[in-house]
């Protein structure tokens, strides 16, 4: 009789865990559970193993075939032990493998390499089949299109309007023709006669058209030199939205010299490799424009520029400097310290940087005239406390203004000074 | 018609700047004399070195003013005399626990977690895979601080990120953590 496999079901996905966590020993069974055992190997494995991928150490899809159930046993509890007992199989994946020794787990039983070993030998989950990824359109900027839609419904209700005029017009002339009036048609002037001939009519629409240029004049002038909204492409497409929105990495983690430094560093690829070395294809939220075939691309360009061998997770020494485009550019007369405002002020990025967590691509937010700058130092309480160098001289700042909390202009932040110099 | 003509016109010139609004390039400038730094400005182009780049690396052999030198080398053994017989210069203090806290919370906490449990965002996105708890590791200080200083398995160096007192206060955080984790 063939002994029929028992299909791994909830119950004995249960059944397993339970037998696991009373009585390891007990359980000889060679199948194990792949539920349990992709948590195992979620928790301890992936770090440095992919079931089809290498990553620090070998991919481990059908390792169970290749060696022996009680030598991979030996191995992931002390796999040192095992090359230092000369043993040629384990030398040799220690010597493939860049001489990185394995993590030992003397934690883990037999019953719990069997689990892992039944996930990494469970078929492949099918690629979901194009799982219908419900490409679900941004929501409308609300705002703006109710807008449009008023003043599209007004419009509409002025032509109909127009229609209805030139309607009951032609009715009414047709009535008074049908009657037999005769409506008299006068002579009138032409509009822009009966403009031409009115002075004070002209006065006034000078007046209003200089007064109407000079404000556009400016406008125009005062936009000049002001970035807000600069948006430049990047050689490598970094989405902010992803990173800072999705995953939520803070900014500091990246841009880490805002806290110590006038400039706040755009990250060495070093810092992307931090968590691209394991992360080598992107598994998140897509939309047409922004493909998972595109975002991959990117990677692979972040993986040229700093020389990085996917296959076989080494650097090549090739390295080639990327040209990011400086978007927020104070011009040279200013001076600007972010550690200032970062790590002493204690202002959050988004004050001045905006929603970053939301943009796809990285755009100026905050206008960076000297206007914008005195009105956050006019509104901006001090943070006095805990800060007993200064007592002294707050305490004299307070008495002199007579307020609990000063703002930055009462130190002194408003002077030419303190920025031009 | 003239007042038409001049109306229209205006309209056009209006239409026209606002379609001419190119978000991708960098507005005009009154006086790009005064704005433009003379001066080498950081991460910028400079033909005063070769690659034509402004940061550059450090003169081989060199070390800069401030620099402690870390002696233990980047392999296993390296790893195993950090574990034994690196420790701590700072006092273990509220002062420093604070600031590593802080810096952990930058740093450490969207893979370790906020406990140090291994259940940070990215684990728990399934981002970042095979993050181990601190409370099931044998780790010490010297051991933490040689991992933040050259990284270990898929984590990677974070000492471009933090300098060397901050190293050690992260640190201490962690250790803190550990202890939390284990009782």
């Amino acid at each position: 009789m063939k002994k029929v496999l028992p299909r791994p079901t909830i119950f004995t996905a249960f059944f397993a865990t339970l037998v696991l966590f009373m009585s390891p020993d007990f359980l000889q069974a060679q199948e194990g559970d792949p539920a349990a055992g992709k948590a195992l190997f979620n928790a301890q494995c992936a770090a440095c193993h992919r079931l089809d991928q290498r990553l620090v150490g070998p991919p481990l899809r059908g390792v169970s075939e290749k060696y022996d159930r009680s030598w991979i046993y030996n191995w992931v509890r002390n796999s040192a032990g095992l090359i230092a007992s000369g043993d040629a199989q384990a030398i040799a994946i220690y010597e493939e493998y860049n001489k990185v020794p394995m993590t030992a787990f003397p934690l883990l039983s037999d019953a719990d390499i069997d689990n892992i070993l039944a996930y990494i030998d469970a078929p492949p989950a099918q690629p979901k089949a194009v799982e219908a990824t419900p490409v679900v359109a941004p929501p409308a900027e609300s705002g703006g299109n109710v807008n449009q839609i008023v003043i599209a419904a007004l419009v509409l209700v002025l032509l109909v309007l127009v229609v209805m005029l030139i309607l009951v017009r032609n009715i009414l002339t047709r009535i008074a023709a049908a009657n037999g009036i005769e409506v008299p048609v006068t002579q009138s002037k032409p509009i822009w006669k009966a403009f031409a001939e009115n002075q004070f009519l002209i006065l006034v629409t000078v007046i209003f058209s200089l007064l109407g240029s000079a404000y556009f004049a400016y406008g125009y002038f005062m936009q000049v030199g002001v970035d807000q909204g600069y948006q430049p492409v990047q050689p490598i497409h970094y989405s902010h939205k992803i990173h800072a929105g999705a995953n939520q990495i803070d900014c500091k983690y990246c841009h880490s010299s805002a806290r110590t430094s006038k400039h706040s560093g755009i990250p060495s690829l070093n810092v992307c490799m931090n968590c691209h070395k394991n992360i080598q294809e992107y598994n998140g939220e897509t939309t047409p424009e922004y493909s998972k075939a595109f975002y991959d691309g990117e990677i692979q360009k972040l993986y040229k520029a700093v020389g990085w061998d996917p296959d076989l997770q080494q650097y090549t020494g090739e390295t080639q400097p990327v040209e990011w485009v400086r978007i927020h550019n104070l011009p040279d007369f200013a001076y600007f310290n972010h550690s200032q405002h970062v790590t002493v002020g204690g202002v959050a990025c988004e004050t001045c940087h905006g929603p970053v967590q939301e943009m796809e691509i990285m755009y100026q937010y905050s206008p960076l005239t000297m206007g914008w700058c005195i009105n956050c130092h006019r509104t901006t309480n001090v943070n006095v406390k805990d800060n007993e160098y200064y007592n002294k001289i707050h305490d004299a700042l307070s008495q002199k203004y007579g307020v609990e909390e000063f703002t930055v202009s009462q130190m002194g932040g408003l002077e030419c000074g303190k920025c031009h110099y | 018609m003239n007042q038409f003509f001049k109306l229209l016109l205006a309209v056009l010139v209006m239409v026209a700047t606002q379609a001419c609004q190119d978000t991708s390039r960098p507005n005009y400038q009154f006086m790009p004399n005064m704005y433009e730094p003379v001066g080498y400005e950081t991460y910028g182009k400079s033909d005063a070195f070769t690659n034509g780049i402004e940061a550059q690396l450090p003169v081989p052999n060199t070390i800069s003013r401030g620099f402690v030198p870390y002696e233990y080398e980047n392999s296993p053994e390296g790893y195993n005399a950090a574990r034994d017989s690196l420790f701590s210069p700072l006092e273990k203090n509220e002062d420093n626990l604070a600031k590593g806290k802080a810096l952990f919370t930058i740093y450490c906490a969207v893979c370790h977690g906020d406990k140090g449990d291994g259940q940070g965002i990215l684990v728990k996105n399934e981002k970042f895979l095979g993050v181990p708890s601190y409370a099931d590791r044998p780790i010490t200080e010297g051991s933490i601080y040689h991992v933040l200083m050259y990284g270990i398995n898929s984590m990677g160096s974070h000492a471009s990120q933090i300098n060397r007192t901050e190293r050690w206060q992260v640190v201490q955080y962690v250790q803190k953590l550990k202890a939390d984790l284990t009782n």
